[in-house]
């Protein structure tokens, strides 16, 4: 299950951002490539693989050369893991905040 | 990953993990007879570490750690160090089995509990003595270390960690595997220090594919395992990635060397190098500017092995994992794994297909359409071809089955101090996956049986003037339409006179009762007779015969006994190849329709019924008496009006004949076997019913049943007199 749910400049995913719907969300993303600036809401993402990354580091790349800016916000906790594990941060370069439950392993 | 697709990836594991399991066993059984074999100790211990790498994937740590001690002993069987003894095999399939506990334990879902653990633990001390108390696992590396040392002549040793460099093949995703579950499981053989995305794969916008992969990873990995471990870590995908791994104190040349290998920028990746400190930035740049210098790039393998970094048995031992890889991805074009279900689907349509098309025959007879006959009979014989190909999906080997049996002997006969050899033979005769699984245990049941009271103990033996090594034999082929599988024992023969006193200790027949040979043997198929005195761990566990003719005939088979006193002991099981459709014959007696199976139909010949529609018990049939069975009489059924020409179908079962006599013959039908209610269960020569194309019920005939009931002259209800 994939929802995705775009309100102005700001797109909310919620659910598997997994191979089973990357292409869904890259195909709802890449129209909106065109924003000067975008606000990607993760915190309803309750999996998230490779697949993902490699949708939201597309969606990085094409908007930063755009001269746009992509913002991501409120990783969930599945998304939290994945970029602790890959490092990604640094990447995307949004702040990352905890959830009060505590640091991701 | 979602949680589906996980669940099935582990069951391939889990079943996947068990023939390995079954190769390990094989291989070690293999070397109790031929301890020198290098052979079958390379699969054994292939054997042992595809279990441990895989069971890794899915974080089934107990599986891991346990295999990986049992892989440790296996390497050093390998490498000569230790020698295979008899005592050290025995010790290695207890630890197989073990190994099959945790995988149940697996399958349940649940950690092994403490009772499990602490015998794994038992275990592994004990193995640890074996070879004489091995010292706690030592990482390969540190082992080599002083080698390289001097070799590479006191230049300054590289970084103290793994440097993994892998790029994901682009179908990776697509097949179900996600690089993260490679990495995680890194993680698990040790701390991940530093794990780099490599994003440069990212191909431009138009040719983003969503689902393919394309990133690759710069991870660096303290652990003490060695490089086969961690290359374990990605066989899932091993021909679908690149990988390289450059062990711990690599020279900055070998990180130089490894920069050239990768596809991306030497710049952009040598960053990523400096900052995870495996090279500073001056060896970089020097490297970058003789890299230019250096004119043409030898393989990779040839600069690691002249750079003393890695032995050259590793690279060997690589290039035959590529092979192996090579094989494993050729034998899995060749098969397919399909859920039993989907089959099963498959056969009830089919099944279906072949009543509806027996309809449409019907129809066009009754219209006598010629056009539509024609297309008709064309649509029932490709039906024919369906169903048959439908069916040999369902086909297996009984290969796989008798195998087993190699492990159980060797115990068994172990157990009693017996020494018996068996010895299989029509391992690729082929059945029905489902009797397959239905067949083994009374197939084990009559193994230990043969073991246990069939074969003397050795003194007996060679009193009685026979070889001291007992000879067991398990034998499966085909003979007309069914499959016969036979367990043969050159043991003593059942003892007659200890069956006929306890049968009439039990009540089973009176003092005075005479019985042939055949009748006496067949007495150990009664419930709740059992000739042995002893009540041992094999037998006297309240499964008795009774049960194997129980479980052979809930399949539609038979079971049978000839014994030879002095010289052994044979059970001959017979079983319907498939149990779902057949080639039928159909009949008519009375009204009503029967089926019998066309393999089982020898002839059919006139029969003259001068004497009133009263059958002949036998028939003279070219000078031999062929008993005759009335399927009027023998079910009751009402006179037929008028009198008629009657036929007798001659059949054939188990090398035995007997004479159908019916009134009509319809000729062939495809039978679609329907089981019969559990009311129906207490009729004898029954086997099931199925459906004509008109929609009437037609019995199908348990030709077994019915020709030893020709011979006996038995009625086909169980008699009222208590039993």
């Amino acid at each position: 299950m994939i929802e995705l749910h775009r309100n102005g400049q700001r797109l909310a995913i919620a659910g598997e951002l997994t191979i089973y719907h990357a292409a869904e969300v890259h195909a709802a993303l890449v129209p909106l490539y065109a924003e000067t600036e975008l606000d990607i809401d993760l915190s309803g993402v309750s999996e998230f693989d490779t697949s993902g990354v490699q949708v939201l580091l597309l969606a990085k790349r094409e908007m930063a050369q755009a001269g746009h800016a992509l913002r991501l916000s409120g990783h969930s906790q599945a998304v939290l893991d994945v970029f602790a594990l890959l490092e990604l941060g640094g990447l995307f370069g949004d702040p990352q905040l905890l959830p009060a439950g505590g640091a991701p392993a | 990953m979602s949680g589906m697709n996980l669940e099935a990836a582990r069951q391939t594991f889990i079943e996947e993990a068990r023939e390995r399991l079954q190769e390990l066993e094989a291989g070690l059984l293999a070397l109790e007879h031929d301890p020198q074999d290098g052979e079958w100790l390379n699969a054994v211990f292939r054997a042992a570490h595809t279990i441990k790498g895989s069971a890794g994937l899915f974080e089934l740590d107990v599986i891991v750690g346990f295999t990986h001690r049992v892989e440790t002993a296996l390497d050093r069987l390998r490498s000569g160090e230790q020698a295979f003894t008899p005592a050290l095999g025995a010790l290695l399939l207890r630890a197989g089995d073990h190994i099959g506990l945790l995988l149940d334990a697996a399958v349940a879902a649940q950690e092994p509990d403490a009772a499990l653990l602490q015998a794994g633990q038992a275990l592994l001390d004990e193995l640890a003595r074996a070879l004489g108390e091995a010292p706690p696992p030592v990482p390969a590396a540190a082992g080599t270390l002083p080698e390289r040392v001097e070799r590479s002549g006191g230049a300054a040793l590289g970084p103290e960690f793994w440097h993994i460099s892998v790029r994901f093949g682009r179908e990776v995703l697509r097949n179900g595997m996600d690089p993260l579950s490679f990495i995680r499981y890194l993680g698990t053989l040790g701390r991940l220090l530093r794990v780099a995305t490599v994003t440069d794969g990212l191909p431009a916008l138009a040719d983003f594919d969503a689902e393919a992969c394309y990133l690759g990873f710069e991870i660096d990995l303290d652990s003490p395992v060695d490089r086969d471990t961690i290359a374990g870590a990605f066989e899932f995908v091993a021909d679908d990635c690149t990988l390289h791994i450059l062990p711990p104190r690599s020279l900055a040349a070998q990180y130089l060397e490894l920069l050239r290998a990768l596809p991306e920028d030497d710049l952009r990746i040598g960053e990523l190098l400096v900052n995870s400190g495996c090279l500073s930035r001056v060896e970089l740049e020097q490297g970058l500017r003789r890299q230019a210098e250096v004119q043409p790039s030898p393989p990779l393998g040839h600069i690691l092995v002249d750079q003393h970094g890695v032995e050259p048995a590793v690279v060997d031992e690589a290039l035959r994992r590529q092979g192996q890889v090579r094989e494993r991805k050729a034998a899995s074009a060749r098969f397919l794994r399909v859920q039993a279900e989907h089959l099963d689907a498959l056969i009830d349509q089919v099944g279906e297909l072949v009543i509806a098309g027996a309809a449409v025959a019907l129809l066009a007879q009754k219209h006598a359409d010629t056009a539509l006959e024609e297309a008709a009979s064309t649509l029932s014989r490709l039906v024919a071809g369906i169903r048959d190909s439908a069916l040999q999906l369902r086909m297996v080997p009984i290969g796989e089955t008798f195998v087993r049996f190699q492990r159980i002997v060797r115990d068994v006969a172990h157990e009693l101090g017996k020494e018996i050899t068996l010895q299989i033979s029509g391992e690729e005769t082929e059945l029905d996956k489902s009797v397959v699984e239905k067949i083994g245990d009374p197939l084990m049941h009559l193994v230990r049986n043969a073991i246990d009271h069939g074969i003397e103990p050795v003194e007996t033996r060679l009193a009685r003037g026979k070889p001291a090594s007992g000879h067991l034999r398990l034998d499966a082929f085909h003979d007309s339409g069914s499959l016969v599988i036979e367990v043969g024992d050159d043991g003593g023969g059942l003892d007659r006179e200890r069956i006929r006193a306890k049968a009439i200790a039990n009540g089973l027949i009176t003092a005075d009762h005479e019985l042939d040979a055949r009748g006496l043997a067949e007495l150990i198929f009664a419930p709740g007779l059992s000739t042995s005195d002893s009540v041992t761990q094999l037998s006297g566990r309240g499964v008795g015969m009774d049960v194997v003719r129980r479980n052979v005939e809930s399949l539609r088979g038979s079971v049978e006994v000839h014994s030879t006193p002095g010289a052994g002991t044979v059970f001959r099981i017979r079983l319907p190849l498939t149990l779902a459709i057949i080639d039928g014959f159909l009949l008519g007696c009375s009204g009503s329709r029967f089926v019998v199976p066309l393999d089982s139909v020898v002839e059919c010949v006139e029969l003259d019924t001068a004497g009133a529609g009263v059958c002949p018990p036998y028939l003279n049939l070219r000078q031999h008496a062929l008993p005759l069975v009335c399927l009027r009489e023998l079910f009751g059924l009402p006179a037929g009006g008028g009198a008629r020409r009657a036929s007798v179908v001659v059949v054939q079962c188990g090398g035995r004949r007997a004479g159908i006599v019916v009134d009509e013959l319809f000729g062939e039908f495809q039978t679609v076997i329907k089981p019969l209610g559990p009311l129906f269960a207490p009729l004898r020569a029954i086997s099931g019913s199925t459906i004509l194309g008109s929609g009437e019920v037609a019995l199908i005939i348990d030709i077994a049943a019915l020709v030893q009931l020709a011979a006996q002259r038995r009625p086909v209800l169980p008699s009222r007199s208590p039993a």
